[in-house]
């Protein structure tokens, strides 16, 4: 067989079982195309031995009833702890951090047999849409269509990348506001960010607690699926995890969607959106009627207010996280002069250790949490939080299955086009993502075609709680019915 | 509502974050860029709306109250950037 590291999940797994190949084969393909990803720079920290001992031990052990993910070669995110490996969160702060524990989402990937390639890129403490805020500098998207080097989006775009150039067979990410979904939409990719408890996210370097899941990102919805039944599960290590079955999500892969009701908000269809994307959106809706579903249109009244209070939200909850990274425990510290006290201590580690977007956000943080200003920003966001989850619900008791939308306003941009001077600009990226993120409910980007100029672009499908399953069979007939097979030319 | 340079300076003490003078006006720019956008949320009508508190209404899982991890001394200090004698040592705090 040759490009193994071009495989699915699903097909490498069946490979395997056939004796076609071997997990070390497959690994070892991967490593070859890491070593070669030059300036895509999607994995910064390999971990060619961890993985070559991994697929050994999977070949050794057979894939007669083997785990689901036995010999998968993946990306790990650089956000998740895994024992004596570098986790950095793409910043200054953890340089040389090697955790004496593992997250247990790759816990459970590795007791499933999955083979870690190495850490991928990330926007720092996943603060951010483009991987352009990264300590190891940006993550290129494969994806190439003039001079310009695209972003993969972010915070996920190391991963996002990764799989796209078939780096990896898959690779997991975490999503805030959009940090799976958004980078999926820019590199043709799957990705879905799950109901909030259904992954433990003891582990992982937290960003916003009450915000924050883990998921998969693979090639196909059906290699979604896979990863997903291996990451979910209560865990008593983090008190929000849900104790709730897990189904198999491959198995509700069934592509009937007839009955099925799906909703059009019609508050994200904002003024000037992307006629392209608009078009693309309406197609999608025709295919899931095609396909037997009943489209409906539905209101999300406070979809405007998503974004603003997110920016309270998740900065508050950000500024209480890090207050952690204070140069006595891990990581950073800096080089004190004479006289220097420990106030003196904390600030210039953490001026030194953090990127400025993440400062930016820890000290909008601080300032709507402090005194004078916390009812009117942080209990006000929270109250429209509420109202926010409250308008799904509304959709979903009105007979709506799932919800279509775009996952991002704008195909990938380029490298250094959204000023860093105004942050609010690189923050409407997450405009159709983050509603999602408030109301903790699952969402799903699939790949659904190529603009004009021959980008990527996708399509979201937002879920009821714990319905990941259904939510996934649509997301499997919408791809089946896109047809979407491109893949990105090969120039780096 | 535009945020001053004293207002950015006590901000980045709060959060303990080092802010050199010179660049204290250009971060008072951007936190007042940052909450114009949030100020939005000023247009909702947010009366006899509750806080949320949890996104996913469930009861808290409970254990029993005992130890069940612990002596781990060498593990705890290991990626310290200053640990002696079994202790995370800092600068001097009290006079």
């Amino acid at each position: 067989m040759t490009d193994l590291n071009k495989l699915t999940i699903a097909e490498a797994r069946d490979a395997l079982k056939k004796g076609e190949t071997t997990s070390v084969a497959l690994t070892e393909a991967c490593l070859a195309a890491i070593d070669a990803q030059g300036v895509l720079n999607a994995v910064v920290h390999k971990t060619p031995e961890l993985a070559m001992e991994q697929a050994k031990a999977a070949d050794a052990r057979g894939y007669a009833d083997a785990p689901a993910l036995s010999g998968i070669p993946l990306g790990i995110k650089d956000l998740f702890c895994v024992k004596g490996v570098d986790t950095q969160a793409a910043s200054d702060i953890l340089k040389g951090f090697k955790p004496e524990y593992d997250s247990t989402v790759t816990t459970k990937l590795f007791e499933n047999g999955a083979v870690m390639l190495g850490k991928t890129n990330m926007d720092e403490f996943a603060m951010g849409s483009s991987n352009e805020h990264s300590a190891y500098g940006p993550s290129v998207n494969p994806w190439k269509v003039d001079d310009r080097q695209l972003t993969p989006g972010g915070s996920s775009g190391g991963s996002a990348s990764a799989v796209a150039a078939d780096l990896c067979i898959g690779a997991i990410g975490t999503d805030t506001g959009g940090s799976i979904r958004q980078p999926a939409a820019f590199t043709g990719t799957v990705g879905i960010r799950p109901t909030y408890g259904r992954v433990s996210r003891y582990g992982i370097v937290a960003y916003a607690s009450s915000l924050d899941q883990a998921g998969p990102m693979t090639k196909t919805v059906r290699d979604t699926a896979i990863m997903l039944t291996a990451m979910s599960g209560h865990d008593m290590r983090d008190s929000t995890s849900a104790d709730i079955a897990v189904p198999d999500f491959e198995a509700a892969l069934t592509g009937d969607i007839k009955g099925k009701t799906i909703g059009i908000p019609r508050e994200y269809r904002l003024d000037g959106l992307n006629a392209e994307i608009a078009g693309l959106w309406d197609k999608g809706a025709d295919m899931l009627r095609d396909a037997g579903a009943k489209v409906v249109d539905v209101s999300l009244p406070h979809t405007k207010y998503a974004l603003p209070a997110y920016y309270v939200i998740a900065p508050a909850e950000a500024s209480s996280n890090l207050a952690r990274y204070d140069g006595v425990r891990f990581g950073h510290r800096a080089t004190l002069g004479a006289g220097d006290g420990i106030n003196e201590m904390y600030e210039k580690t953490r001026a030194e250790g953090f990127g400025a977007e993440v400062q930016r956000r820890i000290m909008v943080g601080t300032y709507v949490l402090s005194a004078g200003f916390y009812d009117a920003y942080y209990n006000r966001a929270r109250k429209v939080r509420t109202l926010i989850k409250r308008d799904f619900e509304n959709v979903f008791a009105s007979g709506v299955d799932a919800i279509l939308a775009p996952t991002t306003p704008s195909p990938a941009f380029g490298i250094g086009e959204v000023s860093d001077a105004d942050p609010v600009q690189m923050y409407l990226n997450d405009v159709f993502t983050v509603t999602l993120n408030l109301a903790g409910l699952p969402g799903v980007s699939v790949p659904a075609g190529l603009d004009t100029n021959g980008l990527p672009l996708g399509l979201q499908l937002i879920g009821k709680p714990w319905e990941e399953a259904d939510l996934l069979n649509i997301a499997y007939s919408l791809e089946g019915s896109t047809g979407f097979v491109a893949k990105p030319q090969k120039w780096w | 509502m535009s945020i001053d340079t004293d207002t950015a300076r006590r901000v980045a003490k709060l959060a303990r974050i080092k802010v050199e003078e010179d660049a204290l006006p250009a971060l008072a720019q951007e936190f007042s860029a940052i909450l114009g956008f949030i100020e939005q949320l000023e247009e909702v009508d947010v009366d006899g709306i509750e806080p949320m508190t949890s996104v996913t209404p469930q009861r808290l899982k409970r254990r029993d109250d005992v130890v069940t991890d612990g002596n781990q001394q060498p593990a705890v200090l290991k990626n310290a950037p200053d640990a002696r004698e079994g202790f995370f040592a800092v600068p001097k705090v009290v006079e």
